[in-house]
């Protein structure tokens, strides 16, 4: 019985069936959460939409988009959600901390990576004046896709903090139950960025 | 012991899944604006469907959520915030492509 699917991500099971309990109320109020963040992105998405066409003879999207930077992004947070699932399972099944810090290592790595690479698309759209006050296009866009890295650098910083919590409480249930909501959003955001890929980047792209 | 490896033999195995399933659907989207083969319309519905596939992919393999029964309060809570996010989107889209049209 114990082993049931409780909630949606990864569940505990019988590795630590008292937190496996425990952990049901706290994840379903995080899924709430992500569910209100998913309203705003899905808002901002039908703007971006709608402004599309907003140029004002300014820079387009086609001007501005670069389809190399914009896969390499992708494939880093695809690849950042495989090493934080990774790290869920040795948390999981009690591997040695070390395993367990070094995927959280490897994806905090990925998430800075990809920060860096999109602060850098940012600087060269800058650099050809698309800043966001140019027309409600860039406006749009600019409220939509740093809103997504601000929330890859909170997943980052989150990410330190939980390495700090690991090493100085180990592994309870708190502090599982907090790696458990902190791959949730990590998962999450990699769907949001699909949106953004698609929608924002691949779309401006086709001629 | 062994039913906790076996666990996690099968756990690794469906992030793995899920990661190959989502390099190539990606792949797939990139591609087909890389190297267009279909006007661009019909190239813009496959970015979309392929999107769409992918998103499925990643809640099932990398957020879990499946058609389980016990897993249903967190199922409901998903299709409610899906009904919310059509309504305020399509009603977004109505007002604004209005005003656009009119100011246009």
């Amino acid at each position: 019985m114990s082993d049931a699917v409780k909630h949606a991500g990864l569940n505990l099971g019988a590795t630590d069936e008292e937190t496996h309990e425990q952990a049901e109320s706290e994840l379903f109020g995080f899924w709430v959460f992500l569910m209100s963040d998913a309203v705003i992105f899905a808002l901002l998405f039908a703007t971006y939409g709608v402004m599309l066409p907003a140029t004002v003879g300014g820079p387009t999207p086609a001007s501005e988009y670069k389809i190399a930077p914009a896969f390499v992004e992708t494939l880093i947070l695809l690849t950042s959600s495989f090493t934080y699932g990774m790290a869920s399972i040795a948390m999981k099944h009690g591997e040695p901390r070390r395993v367990l810090l070094g995927w959280m290592g490897a994806t905090l790595g990925l998430g800075v990576v990809f920060l860096g690479l999109e602060l850098h698309d940012f600087a060269t759209m800058f650099g050809d004046g698309a800043w966001p006050s140019r027309s409600g296009y860039l406006s749009s866009f600019f409220a939509l896709v740093p809103l997504h890295g601000l929330h890859v650098l909170v997943g980052c910083v989150w990410l330190v903090v939980m390495a700090a919590q690991v090493l100085t409480f180990g592994l309870d249930a708190r502090v599982k139950i907090n790696l458990l909501r902190l791959g949730l959003f990590w998962h999450f955001l990699d769907i949001v960025w699909i949106a953004i890929f698609s929608v924002v980047y691949l779309q401006g792209l086709i001629r | 012991m062994s039913g906790s490896t076996d666990d996690k033999r099968r756990e690794v195995r469906g992030y793995a899944i899920g990661y190959a399933l989502a390099l190539a659907l990606t792949g797939a989207a990139f591609a087909a604006v890389r190297w267009p083969s279909f006007a661009g319309g019909t190239t813009l519905a496959i970015v979309f469907g392929l999107a769409l596939v992918q998103v499925v992919v990643h809640f099932r393999f990398f957020l879990h959520v499946t058609l389980a029964r016990s897993a249903r309060d967190d199922l409901l809570l998903i299709l409610f915030a899906t009904l919310i996010v059509i309504l305020m989107v399509s009603g977004t889209l109505v007002i604004l492509f209005n005003l656009r049209q009119r100011m246009m």
